[in-house]
């Protein structure tokens, strides 16, 4: 593993998206885990809330203008911001820029911002050259290349590499891991039989991979995906990659019962 | 034709549980996702053409009138005539207009969308012109009284047993025990049944893939050949073509050409090419006794200069369709107009308008397959995003889905009040799961809880528990 020396550690800070805030912190102390093991000192600002893409895709551009205003003025003053979502973190780094017309002066701002912004698996392995994070973890996982991360940030490689160095992980590719998984925003509520329709086509793949993990690298596709597979009573497990990488994926699945309850 | 997109949710509900209709859908993904994969990847340049293709058209875009002008004057010279059809009904009554004056009883078609677009034929019913559509596709649609669910494959939503069914009952003159069980044997039936249609046709009318300028040529590719019969036979061949068909040399043509059949059908070329320069000469062996090519504007030279400019770049090639996951699930019909998938999502409310149709451009999760394999590089998921912007301004969608995302926004400006908004969601989410890990009934969620449990938070804020102090 790379570990820059301290006096080069990059300052990061860390885009905690507001459902891992709600949902699943484990993803969130994953990436500080995985940050900081990789040389980095990451910081958690502590007045942050959405990143605004539910605003900007519903066409609401108002409110994802006031929204990115506050994430460029409390991020903008770091080497990194990184997120543990391709979505927030595309939301950033390829559309806040497009929220500000070329002669305001907040446009340079989201430039710049969005320079520096990053997904947090393509990050440890594309910036810092991270090529094992030195996890365990025994079973045969199948990864789903989520879209706003596959498409606009390039992500494929990066997750299944850090994936092979863990032990005692096999990974088993699914058929199209790289097609939606019907989540999209609040499509998944505004169209509930076309996103139904789609997961479950999504959860048969998965489960004709054979294997008892799906990994993802964003949480909302983690939670259809999760959500459909509890409804079917489907015996795989579904986990952020992160969880995976940074060796804390010993709690319970997204959507299982706690142990013991 | 009847535009049901306000009905879209309901056609789609339709559509997902109809067992024919998904039978047939399951071609697209082997059909032409997989084809067009194998094809693209044969040709190391296929990027790189995709850039030059974009190019090109961006440049026509940018000096349309031009291009237009010059094209027209080569028709022409060639003998040919251009008629300006502002709208759908212009070009409607250009075309009854040629067909009454030459006597026309019969007329037949070349597949073209943008007859479907100004409802032509049955306007040429209406005045007791028979238009006789002779693509295969078209061809089977057309008996059975529908319209294409596909811009390429118009029949992609029948089986072929639906298709056998259709042509007992029309082609009563065949023998009944007859057996059409193979997609050949439908084949030749049908080009048996329309030869006799090609003779009988005193207009042929056909689409066009492009339109160049610098030869007055009209060019449309087919895989079956029907196309040069229906123009080259009657007295007078129509091309109905949109004004953004145009570009400016043979050479450019290449460049499109190479792109279009492998996103289309995985094909390197069509089977059949066909260029039409003009009516018949004095030393031809056969053609048109007259050439006339109706230019439709019908609504895209106010995209010209908008954020939806780059739409008209598309060359038609069904791509976009053939690779969305919700195109996919439920077909074209669904859509409620012409134009289906993402293009149709794009292009259907500049034409139709955004008040009739705001669910196609909301019906897409923005995944992004589309743009990824779209030829021309047309930025579909941004021009749907510019429709919900549009849609939003003008208040058209759903007053609880404002009122929702408003209160949200709201609380995502103030960190102190959306901190304790997601301590009470967790706390309400975690007590409606009783620790169970998941709810199986959301009150007030019910479309995410419809086909899926709501799992359940894992347990106290990250931003909570951070301040805390609690560390990895």
């Amino acid at each position: 593993m790379t570990t820059p020396s301290p006096a080069r550690r990059p300052r990061v800070a860390l885009f905690v998206t507001c459902l891992v805030d709600l949902m699943r912190p484990t993803i969130g102390f994953a990436a500080v885990k995985l940050l900081e093991d990789a040389g980095c000192e990451v910081v958690v600002p502590p007045s942050q809330t959405c990143c605004g893409q539910p605003a900007f895709n519903s066409g609401d551009r108002k409110d994802a203008v006031a929204l990115a205003k506050r994430v460029i003025a409390e991020f903008e003053g770091f080497d990194f911001l990184v997120a543990p979502s391709g979505s927030c973190a595309g939301m950033i780094a390829t559309h806040y820029p497009e929220l500000f017309a070329d002669d305001d002066p907040w446009k340079a701002r989201a430039l710049a911002l969005a320079a520096k912004s990053r997904e947090l698996i393509s990050f440890l392995v594309d910036d810092l050259g991270v090529t094992s994070t030195g996890a365990r973890f025994d079973g045969t996982v199948t990864y789903h290349d989520s879209c706003s991360g596959l498409r606009e940030l390039g992500i494929q490689a990066q997750p299944r590499k850090l994936l092979a160095a863990v032990e005692g992980l096999t990974l088993t590719e699914m058929k199209d891991p790289d097609v939606c998984c019907g989540f999209g925003g609040t499509f998944a509520v505004k169209y509930p039989d076309l996103s139904g329709a789609i997961v479950t086509k999504k959860c048969v793949a998965i489960e004709e991979s054979g294997a008892t993990t799906i990994l993802a690298g964003d949480l909302g596709c983690l939670m259809n995906m999760a959500g459909r597979m509890t409804r079917t009573g489907s015996k795989v497990e579904a986990r952020h990659v992160a969880e995976v990488l940074a060796n804390m994926a010993d709690g319970p699945a997204i959507g299982a019962a706690k142990t013991g309850e | 034709m009847k535009v049901t997109s306000p009905a879209f949710k309901e056609n789609a509900t339709a559509a997902i549980h109809d067992t024919q209709l998904q039978k047939a859908l399951g071609n697209v993904e082997t059909g032409f996702v997989a084809k067009r994969k194998k094809g693209a990847a044969s040709l190391p340049e296929f990027e790189a053409l995709r850039d030059s293709a974009r190019d090109l058209k961006i440049h026509v875009l940018k000096h349309l009138d031009l291009y237009l002008e010059a094209y027209e004057r080569k028709v022409i010279a060639s003998g040919g005539h251009v008629h300006w059809a502002e709208t759908a009904e212009d070009a409607r009554r250009i075309v009854t207009d040629i067909c009454r004056r030459l006597g026309a009883k019969t007329v037949t078609k070349g597949k073209s969308m943008i007859t479907e677009e100004i409802a032509l034929n049955d306007h040429l019913e209406a005045q007791g012109i028979r238009p006789v559509e002779t693509d295969l596709g078209e061809y089977i649609i057309q008996l059975r009284g529908e319209h294409p669910s596909h811009i390429i494959a118009p029949a992609v939503h029948l089986t072929k047993e639906q298709v056998a069914g259709d042509f007992r009952r029309v082609h009563e003159h065949l023998a009944v025990d007859r057996d059409l069980s193979e997609p050949v044997t439908l084949l030749s039936e049908a080009r048996a049944v329309l030869r006799e249609q090609f003779l009988a046709a005193d207009v042929g009318i056909t689409g066009a893939n492009f339109l160049v300028a610098e030869t007055g040529t009209s060019i449309i590719v087919t895989n079956e050949g029907n196309g040069d019969l229906t123009q080259t036979l009657p007295k007078a061949h129509v091309v109905l073509a949109s004004i953004e068909k145009i570009v400016p040399t043979l050479e450019d043509v290449d460049t499109l050409m190479r792109v279009l059949a492998r996103s289309a059908t995985g094909q390197e070329m069509s089977v059949y090419t066909t260029f039409s320069t003009g009516p018949r000469r004095a030393d031809d062996p056969d053609g048109p006794g007259e050439y006339h090519v109706v230019l439709l504007d019908n609504g895209r030279s106010a995209m010209l200069g908008t954020e939806f400019e780059d739409m008209l770049r598309c060359i038609r090639c069904g791509a976009c369709m053939n690779h969305c996951p919700v195109y996919q699930q439920i077909g074209g019909h669904a859509y409620g107009w012409v134009y289906p998938g993402p293009m149709g999502a794009v292009l259907t409310p500049t034409l139709v308008g955004i008040e009739q149709t705001g669910h196609l451009p909301n019906a897409s999760t923005f995944c992004g397959r589309c743009e990824s394999v779209c030829p021309m590089r047309i930025p579909l998921p941004r021009m749907m995003r510019a429709w919900r912007a549009r849609e939003w301004e003008k208040a058209l969608n759903p007053g609880t889905q404002r009122f929702g995302l408003g209160l949200w926004a709201f609380l995502a400006r103030r960190p102190g009040l959306y901190r304790l908004a997601a301590r009470i969601g967790r706390w309400g989410l975690a007590t409606l799961s009783g620790g169970r890990g998941r709810v199986a009934r959301l009150p007030l969620g019910d479309g995410w809880t419809k086909h899926r449990d709501m799992p359940a938070p894992e347990g106290g804020t990250f931003m909570d528990r951070w301040k805390a102090g609690e560390r990895p």
